[in-house]
């Protein structure tokens, strides 16, 4: 039971490490929320692998402001989004958009599950092929085993 | 005899595949570092969205205590006497102190390099000045730092070319040094001139 406790516990340690400045929040809980789920989509370009809402470099504060500036104007996320990319490019989106660019990006996890389903299948229907083929002396055995049997 | 399938060879050729694989993939390696060494590939960089563009709306006051005229938009929109170079700079950033003398180079040379100052206190941009010398016809200051993310800046010093019709034609993330200079800026400024 203690263990259990312990564990649900370690999953809850993320959530109140999250919490920023709380200067930065907005009144509105629900804006709030919003607004950290925009930030977790963009990138923070200084650190990189960091979303803005997770970064402290100068930039991502200055872009969670404002996205939180215009999440309390009333814009919704989409648009939120489209005024960051527009400045920044598909290289601020935590998830870029499917182009002709990224595409091989995209099917990169299809591609090599196909390929790994293809190569299972081939060797599968190789090792039954190969299986299937008794060499002379094995047909010889065989001849003798069945004679016994009888 | 003859309904007997002799076993097959194994493919030899597979066995080279993931030899091949590895060499296909040291060659790439070696490609990335030699682009990283000489600048040409940098992982870290981020395109800019304005290339081909005009320079986004702005207006930015002047910097107190210096005397230079404020920037703005208008006085970055086509025709152009010449090719126009928008410099992001701030009195903190260690990079922008490299970058400078080069600036001032081009300052001479009659170039028209307008600053933009990022996130930075008003005496010590003023001071910053007159240590390493002004090389800015007009300076706008940027003390919140939203004019730079119209700009899609990422960081200082960053640096913008404009040609004669006053769309931008290259950024330059980071300092300006003698070789950037020489080998990607000097081109663009003859082809833009």
């Amino acid at each position: 039971m203690t263990r259990w406790l312990f564990f649900c516990l370690l999953l809850a340690l993320p959530a109140w490490a999250a919490v920023g400045d709380p200067n930065e929040r907005l009144p509105d809980p629900a804006k709030e929320a919003i607004a950290r789920e925009i930030g977790r989509e963009l990138r923070c370009l200084v650190c990189q692998n960091q979303s803005i809402e997770d970064s402290d470099a100068q930039l991502a504060r200055d872009l969670r402001r404002l996205v939180r500036e215009r999440v309390a104007a009333g814009e919704d996320s989409a648009a939120v989004i489209r005024f960051v990319h527009q400045r920044y490019g598909d290289f601020v989106l935590l998830r870029p958009p499917v182009t002709a660019a990224t595409m091989l990006l995209w099917a990169t996890p299809i591609l090599a599950l196909g390929g790994g389903i293809a190569v299972i299948m081939l060797r599968r229907r190789r090792a039954l092929a190969e299986a299937a083929a008794l060499s002379p002396e094995e047909a010889r055995r065989l001849a003798e085993l069945d004679r016994g049997a009888a | 005899m003859s309904d007997i399938t002799p076993p097959k060879r194994p493919r030899r050729w597979m066995l080279y595949a993931p030899l091949g694989l590895a060499a296909a993939a040291g060659a790439g390696f070696y490609a990335m570092l030699q682009g990283l060494q000489d600048g040409s590939y940098d992982p870290r960089g981020v395109p800019s969205v304005l290339l081909g563009k005009p320079v986004p709306d702005f207006s930015l006051p002047a910097l107190e205590g210096v005397d230079l005229p404020a920037l703005a938009a208008a006085d970055l929109r086509g025709p152009l006497p010449g090719p126009v170079l928008v410099n992001f700079w701030a009195s903190w950033c260690a990079p922008c102190i490299i970058e400078h003398p080069q600036l001032m180079r081009l300052a001479r040379e009659g170039i028209a390099v307008h600053g933009i100052n990022y996130k930075d206190r008003v005496m010590e941009a003023g001071a910053f000045l007159q240590r390493h010398g002004n090389p800015y016809r007009r300076l706008g200051r940027d003390e919140p730092g939203r004019i730079a993310i119209d700009w899609g800046v990422y960081g200082v010093p960053e640096t913008y070319l404009l040609d004669r019709q006053g769309m931008i034609r290259w950024r330059w993330a980071g300092p300006i040094t003698a070789d950037t200079l020489e080998k990607d800026l000097r081109p663009l400024l003859r082809r833009y001139a």
